[in-house]
């Protein structure tokens, strides 16, 4: 499926703003990813798999909190970052 | 001991200014005299610490992080030319579902272990955890002798005190003579040491004070000490600037001397980095801070200064010409200020409003480097390079 990529993280994916990547579950789909883009996802999800405070993940729209939500096929995820702060 | 510890190193310097917003280097001529700044390497990552690896004089470590993403450490065998990424940053182990774990924040300090262990580093993180590379800080391994001790809890008050970005482990000290042996800060703990490679530690606090305790006399931990030195032709001899004054000891003697007792009444010695000489045992210097009513740590009276010692602390001598000599509010961090090893030694400070000072002659005299640099985090030397 399609994830997009938001600017901070292309440093990873060779600068594209989405890429392919594989999984039944959020947490399958970001280990894919880092297969593909190593380093990645530690930059996301910390090493208690807490997604960082200004990382936001998208699922059709919808903000998804949980690593082992279940994805389909023709589903669209967006990564966005959010920061705060001077 | 290095063979080449207490040996002058002449010729061009290159200064790592860690900042707020990303790493510069500022490089000089031979004289120490003009001075040339890089673009920004990593513009907008929080670029806490950078330093080059001083056994290979290659190797160059970045601890840094951007506002959104986790932290992470890059690597340059170039001189910054190109830079990686380490494969496995630091980390803490994951606990179990439903357990809560402990997660890195920010690496905060990175430190090349002696040259008896080659391509070894350490990191110290906040919460105040402790890490170690065994291939020139491309792997990271927790120490669990530090991060799993039964006391770690109680010494560091769960990782909940410290500086306003989080209690952070710093001052990693590994002695020349003996790699086994070692010592660690921790901001709102106190100072340990092991004498095991690290297998276990006990606190190293005796006689300095914590006034923001309770305690009638000085604890056995919890002491706030902002920076560490160990000398390197001496390393029985150590130094701190402590939240609480400036202090000495001397080894095998376990009680420290509040040294900043000797320093004038008006200016106090309360401050974040200190600094030795790298042949003389007896000279440091320091950047006092205005400690009192709220703790403005900016320069007392608006007068910027350094002072420094040559008698191990009996007396300071202030060191201000070439400096604001008022209306200056500066601030220096921990890691913002550093030496060189050239003959006289070259002194360097980085400000939180973004200059960097530089002094040729030992202190005597001082010139503003560098201006309008993000919030300056650290300066380190990067000197004998091709």
């Amino acid at each position: 499926m399609n994830v997009s990529i938001p600017t901070p993280l292309r440093s990873y994916t060779n600068r594209a703003s989405s890429v392919e990547a594989q999984g039944e579950t959020i947490r399958a789909l970001l280990e894919d990813l880092d297969a593909r883009h190593p380093g990645i996802r530690f930059r996301m999800i910390d090493e208690q798999d807490g997604i960082r405070p200004h990382i936001r993940i998208f699922v059709n729209g919808e903000r998804m909190k949980r690593l082992d939500a279940r994805l389909e096929k023709e589903d669209e995820v967006q990564i966005l970052q959010a920061l705060s702060g001077g | 001991m290095p063979k080449d510890a207490g040996s002058t190193l002449d010729g061009p310097v290159t200064l790592l200014i860690g900042t707020k917003k990303g790493l510069f280097f500022l490089e000089s001529d031979a004289p120490r005299k003009t001075w040339s700044l890089s673009e920004p390497h990593y513009l907008g990552h929080l670029s806490y610490h950078a330093v080059l690896d001083p056994r290979d004089r290659r190797t160059l470590l970045l601890a840094a992080k951007a506002g959104h993403l986790g932290p992470t450490i890059f690597r340059s065998q170039d001189f910054g030319k190109t830079w990686s990424e380490a494969k496995s940053p630091p980390a803490f182990p994951k606990v179990p579902d439903g357990d809560t774990g402990r997660v890195v924040d920010h690496v905060f300090w990175i430190e090349p272990s002696s040259p008896a262990e080659p391509n070894v580093w350490y990191a110290g993180v906040s919460p105040p955890g402790l890490f170690r590379s065994s291939d020139s800080g491309e792997t990271w391994t927790p120490v669990s002798g530090w991060n799993d001790h039964p006391m770690w809890g109680t010494w560091t008050e769960e990782g909940d005190d410290g500086t306003p970005d989080g209690s952070i482990l710093h001052s990693i000290l590994v002695d020349p003579r003996d790699p086994a042996h070692r010592y660690l800060g921790v901001s709102g703990g106190g100072i340990f040491e092991s004498v095991d490679a690290g297998a276990n530690w006990h606190p190293f606090n005796r006689d300095v004070e914590a006034n923001f305790k309770p305690d009638e006399h000085p604890p056995e931990f919890g002491q706030d000490p902002h920076c560490v030195r160990q000398h390197p032709l001496d390393p029985d001899v150590l130094w701190q600037q402590n939240h609480c004054g400036i202090y000495r000891v001397k080894r095998p003697s376990d009680r420290w001397v509040r040294v900043g007792d000797n320093m004038p009444s008006d200016v106090g010695d309360i401050g974040f980095p200190i600094e030795l000489h790298p042949r003389e045992v007896d000279t440091a210097w320091v950047f006092p801070m205005d400690g009192s009513d709220v703790w403005p740590r900016t320069s007392p009276g608006g007068r910027p200064a350094v002072f420094r010692t040559r008698d191990a602390g009996e007396s300071w001598q202030r060191l201000d010409r070439g400096l604001p000599s008022e209306r200056a509010w500066l601030t220096v961090l921990r890691q913002a200020m550093t030496v060189d090893r050239a003959d006289p030694v070259g002194v360097y400070f980085g400000t939180t409003t973004g200059q960097v000072w530089a002094s040729a002659d030992e202190g005597e005299s001082w010139t503003r480097i560098a201006d309008h640099l993000p919030h300056v985090y650290s300066v380190e030397v990067m000197q004998g390079i091709a």
